[in-house]
């Protein structure tokens, strides 16, 4: 027997054999342990996902459980508002500026203020600590933050809100060969170049794909450039036949991919493996001097806020309407005729959810918006009123500090400039039409040029105000004087 | 034995006690029983002691949304505290009345008016006041410049007004014009301009 025989031998081998074989199977263990700690180390780098907001961006670590991708739902939206929660037995209680989240430990839906929501997973609690699944982000924060967001799971990216930075690529030229990316918010990736290829990563900015995620360009030295994402960040990757270079313009709205016929100062030409610093480090461009300081983060340049929301109905215009629901049909028709002009627009509420006239300032105020324009309608009066912040005389600002109560005071005259051009666009449609100032928040906080539009109907007929010809007429107006003053507004603080 | 006329008159006595024991019960419960027409519950001042003066009431006029000066005569008091109040109450006696052109709702009171050095004015109005004030950007402009108006162009020295609601800061009016903040009078007779007809 093979066994016996086994034990026959090893019971004939001499003590010193004997060490020399214990010897073999310690360093035998070590390196077996140390092979295990080096593959597990290289196992990956630790999964994030990525969240890109006006308020902020941030990313967050994503925990495996169950097979699962979860996240800290109170460390999410921490950087959003006012959030707190605490424990009462299986009871994860969330309250998130004024709403109120009831969830339960190894339950798969929760309650967001008193409605049912599905988690698609158990609902973990973990050091008190309320974890949700990744998927359930794209159904639980529109709730929560009355606004929508796009969530790619699978690259762990989340965008909340409009703050989606689209590009478009095309060929300017063949010789020298030039691909020029336009983006509609300034960017600042990270480049690196190889061989044959030259690859931009957008790990801070929300850049989203094309339709397609392969564009082709029908030149030999730039054939083709492809889109991806993985683990919180977008990746734009140019296929090149000959050495490539980047350059810089437009503060950062725009990209030029030039082939090697083409010198500039700031380029990261490729050929060897390199990988060039984000734009702000770099010198500017020859042809386009940029600032030494990074672009300003300006993503919209109109912020349209639709006034009231939640539990502030603002006023009850009839049994059956409240001046939180027009505004928002105000909002969106004027982001339509806005962004028909080419104007980036963002809705700040785009849902009937509770938003504190001070998230409101800072909302616009984080995104440098050229203009903010709140909305509100009103039962009494005919037509329109356009007004701008009543602010004390004198300025309080002390030194580098602002006021927040007087912040707009920079922005005051061309906001009077602007709520001019809104008056005399809509006058030239035959609306009624008053400029006033008013002790109206937040337009007092906003940094930038900020006007505030009250619609009422033109008659006696409150309906008037849901009627889409008379939003629209009121809004192409608004939106016509705000292209007008685009260059005059383009250049504000 | 007892006299003829003690019984007599013991019962005459009780007799009386329970006609009014009765009469007692009945005024009882009519008094519970009828409904009151109305509660003023306006607090009770002494009657003005002063000469009669004539004064600028800045009156908000919701049909154009405008605000026009009307002259009003009135008896004011000698303490400046007690003017600016007498001031408001003659305004918002106009505005509770059902034919004013800028109606507020039932209930409305202006409590107090502070007059703090160095020229500030706390005004103070009751919960119905903000309560059952219409809701609206220029309707609840109109109600505070019309308030801090009157007061300030007829009490000299007063820089700044703040509004309170029973005592405490509240955001707004009724959804709208911001009370959280001192209001510059410089800057309200700015908007009082802007706010006259014709402009």
């Amino acid at each position: 027997m093979r066994w016996t025989s086994r034990i026959a031998k090893s019971s004939l081998l001499t003590p010193r054999t004997r060490e020399k074989w214990g010897t073999r199977r310690l360093v035998s263990a070590g390196a077996l342990i140390l092979i295990l700690a080096l593959l597990s180390s290289g196992a990956g780098p630790e999964k994030h996902l990525a969240v890109y907001s006006v308020a902020a961006n941030y990313s967050l670590p994503l925990l495996q459980r169950d097979g699962r991708n979860y996240v800290g739902l109170l460390e999410l939206l921490e950087p959003l508002g006012r959030v707190s929660a605490r424990t009462e037995g299986s009871h994860w209680r969330l309250r998130f500026n004024n709403l109120d989240g009831d969830f339960q430990a190894g339950k798969t839906r929760a309650r967001v203020q008193n409605r049912e929501a599905d988690l698609g997973g158990k609902f973990l609690m973990e050091n008190k600590r309320g974890l949700v699944p990744l998927g359930s982000l794209s159904s639980l924060l529109p709730r929560i933050l009355g606004g929508p967001v796009s969530l790619h799971e699978e690259a762990g990216r989340l965008l909340i809100g409009s703050v989606a930075t689209h590009f478009t690529a095309s060929l300017a030229g063949d010789n020298p060969p030039r691909l020029v990316f336009h983006f509609t918010a300034p960017v600042n990736p990270t480049i690196a170049t190889e061989p044959g290829a030259l690859r931009m990563t957008f790990s801070r900015e929300p850049v989203v794909g094309p339709a397609s995620p392969t564009l082709t360009f029908g030149s030999k030295a730039i054939p083709s450039a492809s889109y991806s994402e993985s683990n919180g960040a977008a990746v734009v990757t140019v296929s090149s036949s000959v050495p490539v270079m980047a350059t810089f313009g437009n503060d950062g709205r725009t990209i030029v991919v030039t082939g090697t016929a083409a010198t500039a100062q700031n380029s990261a030409p490729s050929g060897s493996p390199t990988t060039a610093e984000p734009a702000s480090a770099q010198a500017p461009p020859a042809a386009t001097p940029a600032p030494a300081t990074p672009p300003a983060a300006r993503r919209y340049f109109a912020v349209v806020d639709a006034s009231h929301g939640g539990d502030d109905h603002g006023e009850t215009l009839s049994n059956s309407l409240l001046e939180k629901d027009v505004t928002v049909a105000l909002a969106r028709s004027l982001r339509q005729e806005l962004e028909s002009r080419g104007i980036t627009t963002l809705v700040l509420r785009d849902s009937d959810a509770n938003l504190p006239v001070d998230q409101r300032a800072v909302f616009a105020n984080a995104d440098h918006a050229a203009i903010y324009i709140a909305l509100h309608a009103a039962s009494s009066g005919r037509g329109v009123r356009v007004y701008t912040a009543l602010l004390p005389f004198g300025d309080d600002d002390r030194g580098p500090f602002r006021s927040w109560t007087t912040a707009q005071h920079a922005s005051l005259p061309l906001s009077q400039s602007t709520a001019s051009a809104v008056a005399s666009e809509l006058q030239k449609r035959q609306i009624p039409v008053r400029s006033l100032i008013a002790p109206l928040r937040p337009l007092n906080n906003v940094t930038g040029p900020a006007i505030a539009v009250e619609v009422a109907p033109q008659g006696s007929d409150v309906n008037q105000l849901t009627a889409p010809d008379y939003q629209q007429l009121v809004t192409s107006a608004v939106a016509t004087a705000i292209a007008a003053s685009r260059d005059q507004l383009g250049g504000a603080p | 034995m007892i006299p003829r006329h003690l019984v007599i008159a013991m019962g005459v006595l009780l007799a009386a006690a329970l006609g009014l024991s009765i009469y007692a019960w009945h005024m009882r419960t009519v008094a519970t029983t009828t409904p009151v027409a109305s509660v003023d519950s306006r607090l009770l001042a002494p009657p003005i002691a002063g000469p009669t003066e004539r004064i600028v009431l800045f009156v908000a006029h919701d049909d154009d949304g405008t605000l026009r000066g009307e002259s009003a005569l009135i008896p004011m008091p000698s303490g400046r505290q007690q003017r600016a109040e007498e001031l408001l109450q003659a305004l918002l006696s106009h505005y509770l009345d059902k034919s004013s052109p800028h109606v507020l709702g039932a209930g409305s009171e202006i409590r107090s008016v502070y007059l703090v050095d160095p020229g500030v004015a706390v005004i103070d109005v009751n919960a119905a006041f903000a309560d059952t004030h219409r809701s609206g950007v220029l309707v609840e402009e109109l109600t505070v410049t019309s308030l801090i108006q009157t007061v300030t162009v007829n009490t000299p020295g007063i820089l700044k007004v703040k509004i309170l609601v029973d005592g405490k800061e509240r955001d707004t009016l009724a959804g709208h014009a911001d009370l959280s903040s001192y209001y510059d009078v410089s800057a309200v007779n700015q908007l009082a301009t802007e706010l006259q007809p014709g402009q």
